[in-house]
């Protein structure tokens, strides 16, 4: 073999600056100097330890990358060769190997030749070789196969070097990430040990001495539950997902962790797990603040509901109209009074109805755009609505609030429509009534002036009564003084002529006289009753009221009618009690009654007796003069009547006594003028008893 | 009738009727008294103020000056203010007395009155004036 050959063979080995190729020139070399029929470059991988496939020839490629050598197996007989630095021809036969093995070159003698001489433990690799010479390897071969080492040592170990630093690269950056991870990443071998962990991971699982107590406890827990949940789920192939509840060492609360784990390939034939863990605390939190919210909301909504329905029940329950408008002026809500108001009713259609409906709609849209156009929050404003059924105009006043949230947002306008019939019809009938009461009162106004004119007319009629009355008062004074003064001549002459003035009588003369002058009593006595009546009927009687003593009073009386008892056979008595109140009243007016009563009872017994007696009950108001006679008695039929004036029970038979029959009316009309009265009690022919009542004071005398 | 004596009281009897100035007059002569007599308040005055007598019997309606007035102006006068007046009257109403009685009359006397009646008020008249400090008696 020239040198030539040799030297096209480095040339080549230089210019190549990759070491696959490298290898298969030092290849293409040995078999065309060598005799090289298959071979196989293998190098040491001393990363993973290893003897792995560089290239070959006359052997597949997938038999060379699959090639794969554990040097750790030191018995190997590769092994052996590639420490022993020299090389080493392996025979088929099977007997000078101290075990069986397999390369790609199949069951064949070949050589394993070192690669390179080097003072490494294990050496570059090994070239191993068929079809090469029987016996020492040619010093070609081991040439080529130096020169081959020398130029894959450089090769090589600068790719490895390059591989190392960017692999440590590669590997701190890697750590960075899986550290820039917060979720715990973990990569534990098949024994569940830790091979790999991250700051996350190691947080949770690793404590140092400086690590208190319960920290450690927590950790070494953690470790625990960590390890069987791994071996829980071994079995499985594929990637697993399962929950992990593990403590937080620093502060003792538990951690709810997601566990994603994954087979992985360590090394050729190992396997391992790589579990991120993710915390899910926080997530089942949320999910149970989800989860209560949720439950609060559905609580809130069925309280909402609750109030909706009331608030429906009671917008129900209002007979007016209500209506519940948003801010943009639509309709959101209205009770059934509205809806007949403002919506087509179901059914059949009917033009009329939904025409109305639909002014209804206009009136109440411009009213409601007033409130929402101006500031107030309220607004009042009477409208005219129709009834949609029968067309009936429906005065109504609307009134509208605005509801306001809160934050002083305007969320809806409520508007509730009170019907003005009713109200309208009330005023209507007031005004009715006003108008009726009007009439009424201009009624009784006429009336009231009629009467007034009535009035007027009875005042000037009762004024000329009043004038008539005291004319004829005025017409019987002067009767009476005209009667009086030719009275005056008859009874003056007739008493001189009896006084024998002019010369003495004869006897039937002076009888005669005598007759003349009674006459004239008589119609004195007449003329002055009638003067008496005439007085008190037109009020004009004097009453003046004393203190008057009865018996002293009596006394006079009996005086006065001392010549009539005298001409009688009567016998006549006066009683008086001890003890007498001394009384008030008009003196005259009390003799002229008791004289009266006493003179008529004794004209009128013709026998027996006539007595006057004063009576007084203790504390009684009232003091009875009583005059009770034997005498002819009056019939009750006429009891009444004889204080009539111009009555006289017997007329005839009073005459013929003298009487006038004014004097029992006179005596009552007088009895009245003092507060008195006048009783009888009488039975025909059995006498009389009559009693003067006079009201006294309880004062004793 | 016996003629009345110079020193028998005087009585005035004013009476506008004949026949009420006779009855009283003639029964007062009868019974010693001396009398004058007027027939209306004018000559009443007159004779009052002229003979100044003892007592006088005064109608109240009279022609022109009326009893009342009479009276009145009689008792305005020191010369005949002492002079009883017995006003005479056919009037039987209170309103008449009580004015007579206003304008100083010293009695009054309804009409018709008997002669004998009246000579009694004359007499007692007479009588008060005396007590009074009068000196006429009859």
């Amino acid at each position: 073999m020239g040198s030539k050959a040799k030297l096209a063979l480095v040339d080549a080995l230089l210019a190549e600056q990759e070491a696959r190729p490298c290898a298969v020139l030092a290849l293409r070399w040995l078999e065309r100097h060598a005799g090289l029929e298959r071979g196989l470059c293998t190098v040491v991988d001393h990363e993973s330890g290893r003897l792995i496939g560089l290239a070959g020839m006359g052997a597949s490629l997938a038999g060379v990358d699959s090639f794969s050598l554990d040097l750790a197996d030191r018995t190997h007989p590769l092994v052996v060769a590639l420490a022993g630095g020299e090389p080493v021809a392996f025979h088929d036969s099977g007997q000078s190997l101290l075990r069986a093995f397999e390369t790609p070159l199949g069951n064949t003698v070949f050589h394993a030749i070192p690669l390179g001489n080097l003072q490494e433990e294990l050496g570059l690799g090994l070239l191993l070789a068929t079809g090469l010479e029987d016996g020492p390897v040619s010093d070609d071969v081991l040439w080529a196969t130096e020169m081959l080492g020398v130029r894959l040592a450089a090769l090589w170990y600068r790719r490895i070097q390059t591989d190392e630093r960017r692999h440590k690269r590669e590997r701190s950056l890697l750590f960075s990430i899986i550290n820039a991870v917060t979720d715990p990443i973990l990569l534990t071998d098949a024994d569940g040990r830790i091979l790999v962990a991250n700051t996350g991971a190691e947080r949770l699982l690793t404590a140092g001495e400086d690590k208190r107590e319960g920290w450690r406890r927590a950790v070494a827990l953690n470790n625990m539950l960590f390890s069987a949940s791994l071996f829980t789920n071994a079995a499985e192939s594929g990637p697993t997902r399962r929950e992990l509840l593990l403590v937080d060492p620093s502060e003792g609360l538990d951690l709810l962790f997601e566990v994603l784990s994954s087979p992985v390939t360590i090394r050729a034939g190992e396997t391992g797990v790589v579990s991120v863990l993710r915390n899910v605390t926080d997530l089942r939190r949320a999910t149970e603040e989800i989860e209560e919210n949720y439950r609060k909301l559905r609580v809130a909504e069925a309280a909402t509901r609750t109030e909706r329905d009331r608030l429906d029940l009671i917008l129900n329950s209002v007979l007016d109209p209500i209506l519940v408008t948003d801010p943009a002026g639509n309709l959101m809500r209205m009770n059934p009074p509205a809806e007949r108001m403002f919506t087509f009713p179901a059914g059949k259609r009917n033009v009329e109805v939904e025409r109305r409906v639909r002014t209804n709609d206009a009136v109440f849209t411009s009213f409601v755009s007033n409130l929402y156009a101006g500031q107030s929050l309220h607004w009042r404003r009477k409208l005219s609505l129709l009834d949609p059924q029968t067309g009936a105009t429906v005065p109504v006043e609307a009134i509208s609030g605005k509801v306001v949230s809160k934050h002083g947002e305007e969320t809806a306008v409520v508007t509730i429509l009170h019907d003005l019939t009713e109200a309208e019809e009330k005023a209507r009938l007031y005004e009715q009534v006003t108008r009726h009461s009007e009439e009424l009162k201009e009624r009784v106004r006429e009336a009231t002036a009629e009467l007034a004119e009535q009035n007027e007319l009875l005042r000037r009629q009762a004024f000329q009564l009043e004038q008539a009355s005291a004319m004829k008062s005025q017409f019987l004074a002067n009767v009476s003084h005209e009667l009086r003064t030719p009275l005056n001549a008859i009874m003056g002459y007739t008493h001189l002529l009896l006084e024998g003035v002019s010369g003495s009588m004869t006897p039937p003369q002076n009888d005669k006289l005598t007759r003349i002058d009674a006459n004239a009593r008589h119609l004195l006595a007449v003329i002055n009753d009638l003067l008496d009546i005439t007085r008190i009927e037109s009020g004009k009687m004097p009453v003046q009221k004393d203190r008057v003593l009865l018996p002293e009073l009596i006394d006079e009386v009996m005086t006065e009618v001392e010549p009539v008892i005298a001409g009688t056979r009567l016998k006549v008595t006066h009683a008086l009690p001890p003890e007498l109140p001394e009384i008030e009243t008009d003196r005259q007016k009390v003799k002229q009654i008791v004289l009266n009563l006493l003179s008529n009872a004794l004209k009128f017994t013709p026998e027996g007796s006539v007595a006057i007696r004063l009576e007084h009950e203790r504390d009684a108001d009232e003091i009875s003069i009583i005059v009770t006679d034997t005498g002819i008695g009056i019939a009750e039929e006429n009891q009444k009547t004889i204080f009539e004036a111009f009555e006289q029970a017997n007329s005839s038979y009073a005459r013929r006594h003298g009487g006038t029959g004014l004097g029992l009316s006179i005596c009552r009309r007088l009895a009245h003028l003092l507060d008195g009265r006048i009783n009888l009690v009488s039975r025909l022919g059995e006498g009389s008893t009559f009693t003067l009542f006079l009201p006294s004071k309880s004062r004793t005398v | 009738m016996s003629p009345a004596e110079e020193s028998a009281p005087l009585v005035l009897v004013v009476d506008d009727v004949d026949h009420g100035r006779e009855i009283f007059a003639e029964y007062l002569e009868y019974r010693g008294f001396r009398v004058a007599t007027a027939a209306d308040g004018l000559e009443a005055l007159e004779k009052a103020f002229d003979l100044r007598p003892d007592v006088i019997l005064m109608d109240l309606s009279l022609p022109g000056i009326d009893g009342w007035e009479a009276t009145r102006r009689l008792k305005q006068d020191d010369r005949t203010r002492d002079i009883p007046v017995i006003a005479l009257t056919a009037h039987a109403l209170a309103s008449a007395h009580d004015r007579a009685r206003e304008v100083g009359c010293n009695a009054v006397v309804t009409k018709p009155c008997l002669p004998k009646d009246l000579e009694q008020e004359v007499r007692r008249q007479l009588e008060m004036k005396t007590t009074q400090g009068g000196d006429a008696h009859p």
